[in-house]
């Protein structure tokens, strides 16, 4: 199974459409795609909107590949699970954003070695292709449980010695 | 110690969670802008306020009476929030009433600090960004909610 996630604060109907494309050519695997907003028939995914906490936790789980927007939510989400994910940024002059933190943002991740970005819907597509039917999968930067050690000590020790 | 932790749905809530290590062996309150995140941090006291974004002024006041007094009841020591503007708003609660004050600047803000979190710079007690190259005199990097 294939999970994609747009978040629930505005609709990001170019990442619904070209992955409802994609689908027919997965060989019936199956795609859930939580969206709200999508103003068109899909054909080949299942559209869920609201996806309560816990219920979201398990799909993570049973995902093979997570396409995420540049949200924090979902990208920490699947790190902390080790799940191959592709993160394809929300844009600005597209609407799909107030501004363009999620480019700025994905760029920096990508740069550290945290995701793979595509930057529009073609890298997108080769991206998930490559991973899925040529085994391309790459070495995942697993994250921990928690924030890293030197924030967690600096925030309580600050409050220590208040 | 009690600390008063505050987080919109989404990304934020999943930055403050990753902090908890942060808060070990004292008690924590929880707000959020969605109910359903409560089954997250079982057994934990949580409030649920309103979602705004600071274009609606009216409603934005509304929360801020709401945080108001709910920072008021629960007497933390300290009020802490990885965003975004209902976070901002409830910092801005504990500083009238002389409650100390910490703001994480989210991971998502990566070339500048957020609005909100150019707005709590101005009174808050303590303010981090995750991305080192955004540190300044009062802006401390101390790592991120990934590693």
């Amino acid at each position: 199974m294939i999970f994609v996630t747009t978040g629930t604060q505005a609709p990001f109907n170019r990442l619904v459409k070209v992955m409802d494309a994609l689908a027919a050519e997965l060989g019936g695997e199956e795609v859930i795609v939580q969206a709200s907003g999508v103003n068109f028939e899909t054909k080949n995914i299942k559209l869920v909107g609201f996806i309560h906490p816990l219920e979201y936790s398990r799909i993570i789980n049973e995902a093979r590949l997570i396409i995420s927007h540049a949200g924090m939510g979902s990208i920490v989400s699947a790190l902390t699970k080790g799940k191959p994910i592709i993160v394809i940024p929300r844009k600005a002059e597209l609407g799909e954003h107030r501004d363009n933190h999620q480019v700025d943002s994905a760029r920096k991740m990508e740069a550290l070695g945290y995701v793979p970005v595509a930057y529009d819907e073609v890298q997108l597509k080769s991206k998930i292709i490559k991973m899925l039917l040529q085994d391309e999968v790459p070495e995942e930067a697993s994250i921990g449980e928690y924030a890293s050690s030197t924030l967690v000590n600096s925030i309580r020790g600050f409050m220590l010695s208040s | 110690m009690k600390v008063l932790a505050v987080a919109s749905k989404g990304g934020h809530w999943v930055e403050l969670l990753r902090l908890l290590p942060a808060f070990s062996g004292m008690e924590v309150v929880y707000v959020s802008t969605d109910s359903n995140l409560s089954a997250t941090v079982e057994g934990s006291k949580f409030y649920s306020v309103p979602d705004a974004n600071r274009w609606n002024k009216y409603k934005l006041i509304r929360i801020f009476i709401q945080l108001f007094d709910i920072v008021r009841r629960e007497k933390p020591n300290f009020v802490i929030s990885t965003g975004a503007a209902p976070g901002l708003m409830a910092l801005m609660a504990a500083k009238i009433l002389g409650i100390k004050t910490i703001w994480i600047d989210t991971i998502a803000s990566a070339e500048k600090l957020s609005l909100s979190g150019r707005i709590a710079l101005k009174f808050v007690d303590r303010l981090y960004t995750q991305w080192p190259d955004l540190s300044g005199p009062k802006i401390i990097y101390a790592g991120n909610i990934l590693l």
